[in-house]
């Protein structure tokens, strides 16, 4: 039953996986721009050993973390209410609310957050009539991490959302009735049951944000370069495929590490 | 195994007030009355049986006691002290619910511990004491294991040792045997019970099935719609129910009605005699129902009505039993097996 899927999955997904990563290997003729494919680790030596290629590395994956760990910390109590506290109607609404942002284009959203962070955009205009200083988020890393954490919110809302609802609510009624304070339930009882779902969105925030390259674009500007900015411009400026590639495949290493780590914690038994 | 008097901390019992004590109860939701004005006092040590079909309030009653929902109107108290107001952890009592609600993500051992550990207890302690009601519930080999790798029956067991570690003064168990299967219902039903007199704790049980009830229970109360129709043992329960409806839910049972007053009578208390003459009601057997160790027949009755007459098949094949259809036959009993039911004050 699961063969022909299977197979297509295959050859569509993970094949394309491998090209990507057998090209890496590969170099392009200075002069000529042809793909040259004879074997070298040229490229990893490049991205490992040029500071630039580095700094943009631990960019990305330190703003990945961030995001993800933010989006966790605002996601947790907004699913908290909506599983467990809110009524039908209202848990409906927020649902709704929740949702919204994604059924408008990714860009407007992340244009909205430079109108908002701005020199002259709304955030500073209200600083400026509550008499305080300005702040000079636009273009640099914050305005990044900003965006991505409202951009990716709800992908980390929704899992940790599914967990919560799906602890029965007899557990939390026999800690009560075993003497636990409601604090000790839910440290010792909620928050790892809901655990594998935090996993789960983080998996999702997490890869969003490392395989991104508009939002650094827009928001952050030339200083705050990602790992898709220079895949980027390596393929469509410098037309250096391999190179792209061999950058590219960083990300993809990450992911898998992260991806087992999430096993070893147990993020997928709840799945 | 050394029976030892249960340990009380932290019940200041005044002596002589009843482990449970339910005044005037009420619990609606919404339109729906579930519980509709109940008295109810349960003496220290007993083992007291909430019976009554679903929805009839049993189990809400339950939750009362533990604290889960607090009620419209009416007070609890255990051992003489008012925790109307009190949250479920403050409460001395220990539920095992019906879904066993053991913590998925914890070991055997843990669940166990759970009680012990969230008031502080330390660690080898808590061992000690989990090890020893793992022992007593006849699951020693299993601590490290998780709940989804046991048995419905071994569930339920280890949700009965992670109550009783914490010696609670009342232990509250919602039809905990509901889920298990006939022969090992039977078995835990014997096992509960020596528990219960073991430890002494008070044991407030519901279920709805009056078979249990009668077996296990120091004194039970029927419930219906909200309401308790009677209270008392099994025994009076049994012999005497005050009310048609305790009558036709506890045991099978005739209602009889001459001269306009309703009488009860137990199937099994009437000897029916074949052929015609002398005292009692005649009749014609309409049905004869063969279940194994005894059979049904329903007998039609000349001067209205019918009755069910249950017989122990101690000399007669089913052939024969079967041939009886259709007979005529008289009915008799004694006097003090027919109870007149809803009467003025049981109403």
């Amino acid at each position: 039953m699961l063969g022909p899927p299977l197979l297509a999955f295959a050859i569509v997904y993970l094949a394309s996986l491998v090209a990507l990563f057998i090209s890496s290997f590969w170099a392009v003729d200075p002069f000529t721009t042809e793909i040259v494919r004879h074997w070298n680790l040229d490229n990893y030596r490049t991205i490992f050993q040029s500071s630039a290629y580095r700094t943009i590395a631990l960019r990305t994956i330190g703003i990945a973390a961030a995001v993800t760990l933010t989006d966790a910390v605002l996601a947790f109590p907004f699913a908290y209410f909506m599983a467990r506290i809110a009524r039908p109607r209202s848990r409906a609404v927020l649902f709704v609310l929740v949702l919204l942002p994604l059924w408008s284009s990714y860009l407007v959203r992340v244009y909205i957050w430079r109108l908002i962070l701005n020199e002259n955009g709304v955030l500073n205009w209200t600083l400026r009539k509550l008499g305080l200083p300005a702040a000079h988020l636009a273009y640099s890393n914050w305005a990044v991490w900003l965006t991505f954490s409202y951009v990716w919110l709800p992908f980390m809302i929704l899992p940790v959302y599914g967990a919560l609802e799906r602890i029965p609510e007899s557990l939390v009624e026999a800690s009560r009735d075993l003497g636990a304070k409601s604090f000790q339930t839910f440290r010792r009882v909620v928050l790892p049951l809901a655990l594998p779902g935090v996993v789960a969105g983080s998996i999702f925030t997490f890869a969003l944000t490392l395989g991104d390259y508009v939002t650094p674009m827009l928001a952050g500007g030339s200083s705050s370069q990602f790992i898709g900015n220079v895949v980027y411009g390596s393929v469509g400026i410098a037309n250096n495929v391999p190179f792209a590639a061999a950058f590219a495949a960083i990300p993809l290493a990450v992911m898998a590490v992260y991806l087992l780590i999430a096993r070893r914690m147990g993020a997928f038994e709840a799945m | 195994m050394a029976t030892q008097a249960p340990a009380r901390e932290g019940s200041e019992a005044a002596p002589g007030s009843p482990a449970v004590r339910l005044k005037g109860i009420r619990r609606t939701y919404g339109d729906v009355v579930a519980i509709a004005g109940l008295d109810l006092d349960i003496a220290e040590g007993e083992f007291f049986t909430l019976l009554g079909p679903s929805g009839s309030g049993k189990t809400t009653t339950l939750r009362v006691i533990a604290g889960f929902e607090r009620p419209d109107a009416g007070s609890v108290e255990l051992a003489g002290v008012d925790v109307t107001h009190a949250a479920p952890s403050e409460r001395d009592v220990n539920t095992v619910f019906q879904d066993y609600a053991l913590f998925p993500h914890m070991t055997v051992q843990e669940n166990v511990e759970y009680g012990l550990r969230v008031k502080g207890v330390g660690r080898r302690e808590r061992r000690m004491k989990a090890n020893e009601v793992l022992e007593r519930v006849r699951l020693p080999q299993v601590g490290a294991r998780r709940p989804v790798q046991l048995s419905g029956g071994q569930r339920q067991r280890v949700a009965l040792a992670r109550a009783i570690v914490n010696r609670p003064t009342v232990l509250l168990l919602d039809e905990p045997l509901g889920a298990l299967d006939l022969k090992l219902r039977q078995e835990m039903q014997v096992f509960l019970k020596a528990l219960q007199q073991d430890l002494g704790i008070t044991f407030v049980y519901v279920t709805h099935d009056q078979e249990e009830a009668l077996t296990m229970s120091d004194r039970m109360a029927v419930f219906n719609e909200g309401r308790i129709e009677q209270v008392g043992s099994p025994a009076d329960v049994y012999e005497h129910p005050e009310t048609e409806f305790v009558a036709g839910f506890v045991g099978v049972s005739n209602v009889l009605e001459r001269g306009g007053r309703r009488f009860t009578i137990r199937p099994e208390k009437i000897h029916m005699i074949e052929g015609i003459g002398g005292d009692g009601e005649t009749g014609v057997i309409r049905d004869v129902v063969y279940v194994g160790m005894v059979t049904r027949y329903i007998v039609d009755l000349h001067s209205g009505g019918e009755l069910v007459v249950v017989r122990q098949n101690l000399e007669t094949s089913s052939r024969e039993v079967l041939e009886a259809k259709g007979k005529r036959v008289r009915l008799e009993w004694r006097p003090e097996h027919t109870y007149e039911i809803d009467k003025e004050e049981n109403r």
